[in-house]
């Protein structure tokens, strides 16, 4: 095997990224967001939001919690509240960022090369790259995890662009039941991928530990839950594994 | 020309108000983990930690009692979840089956129930 760290050659390169399209084509998340996104067009047509305001804030926020709420508050509420809940609801990606980025991470990568896919992390993806990531090669990794990132953005531009074009006709009953895609998708993924203990004990303690956060209305509920259930499940882990080595 | 402003005015509204405060995460993300390794124990604890605030995210989408969702009532949130789980656990853990079996349940549910 050669030490050297070659760059794959440009035709592999989108060859890969092509790989991460069809991935992304072949991901429960991609028919997930052009249903979530359809609902969340159509609650932006009632608002009163054009077509290429709905386009724009998927391309550049890509977060449907953030994204609800701008659609929904914009034109009611202060535009420093919007900016609090807005910031408030994206803490995730601080730990999610910083979950896979080393993943992609090896000698000859610039920081400048993690920026798309620093921005292109979104559950969904995180979630797909973060079981899909590891089963290839360091090198195919970032070209992957682009073509995957913006396979599942198209669906959710394209879900948003048929949510304004079926507005009229969609009751905002029905347009708010669409966003159910989006927690149906945390939950179901969330348990495929929690292989390890680590991984289900965090996401069960978090489901616990997340309403009794809220019920205490002490604020920054997503962090203090994550910093809590993620501690524990980190916890027992270490004390697992300490036990296995000093085990028989 | 104020045609022109009124269009404007949400784009920059989604910009500093939307993309500054939403992408100041992921940038902060970037700079911390400078030279970590994916084997390194502090990404073993971030990514629990991503993992429950996933978790924090779900339990807020399902109980919220504020935006689009809230009005549908908690209980068919909750009840479409547990059917939509359970759907997934009779389907040999089927992804697709309990995420379309737990949307039709809320769908049927907010049909009926929402007010």
């Amino acid at each position: 095997m050669s030490t050297e760290t070659s760059e794959p050659p440009p035709h592999v390169s989108a060859q890969v990224f092509l790989d991460g399209i069809v991935a992304a084509v072949r991901s429960v998340f991609f028919y997930v967001l052009v249903g979530n996104y359809l609902g969340l067009g159509a609650l932006a047509y009632e608002v009163g939001l054009n077509f290429w305001w709905m386009a724009l804030s998927t391309l550049l926020v890509w977060a449907a919690p953030a994204q609800i709420i701008l659609v929904s508050t914009l034109h009611t509420a202060a535009l420093f509240e919007v900016a609090l809940a807005v910031t408030l609801s994206s803490v995730r990606f601080l730990p999610m960022v910083a979950a896979i980025l080393p993943m992609m991470r090896r000698p000859g990568v610039r920081q400048r090369d993690l920026l798309l896919p620093m921005h292109l992390t979104a559950v969904s993806v995180w979630v797909e790259g973060m079981r899909l990531l590891p089963l290839m090669a360091p090198e195919r990794r970032i070209a992957f995890y682009n073509g995957l990132g913006v396979g599942l953005m198209s669906a959710a531009i394209i879900g948003g662009a048929i949510g304004f074009v079926l507005a009229a006709k969609l009751p905002p009953l029905l347009a708010a039941a669409l966003l159910f895609f989006t927690p149906m998708a945390i939950l179901m993924s969330s348990a495929r991928n929690s292989r390890t203990l680590i991984d289900g004990l965090a996401f069960g303690l978090g489901l616990v530990v997340g309403p009794v956060v809220a019920a205490q209305k002490i604020g920054l509920d997503l962090m203090w839950t994550g910093l809590i259930a993620g501690s524990i499940a980190y916890a027992v882990h270490r004390l697992r594994e300490a036990r296995r080595k000093a085990g028989p | 020309m104020s045609a022109t402003l009124s269009e404007l005015g949400p784009v920059l509204a989604l910009i500093l108000f939307g993309f500054l405060p939403n992408e100041v995460w992921r940038l902060v993300g970037l700079m911390l983990v400078r030279g970590l390794d994916e084997k390194s124990q502090i990404i073993v604890w971030v990514r629990a930690v991503a993992t429950a605030m996933l978790a924090g995210v779900l339990a807020q989408l399902l109980l919220s009692t504020s935006g689009p969702l809230s009005s549908i009532p908690v209980e068919v949130r909750v009840g479409a979840a547990v059917l939509g789980f359970a759907a997934f656990l009779i389907a040999r853990r089927s992804v697709f089956a309990g995420v379309l079996a737990g949307e039709a349940a809320v769908m049927l549910g907010t049909y009926l129930f929402a007010v």
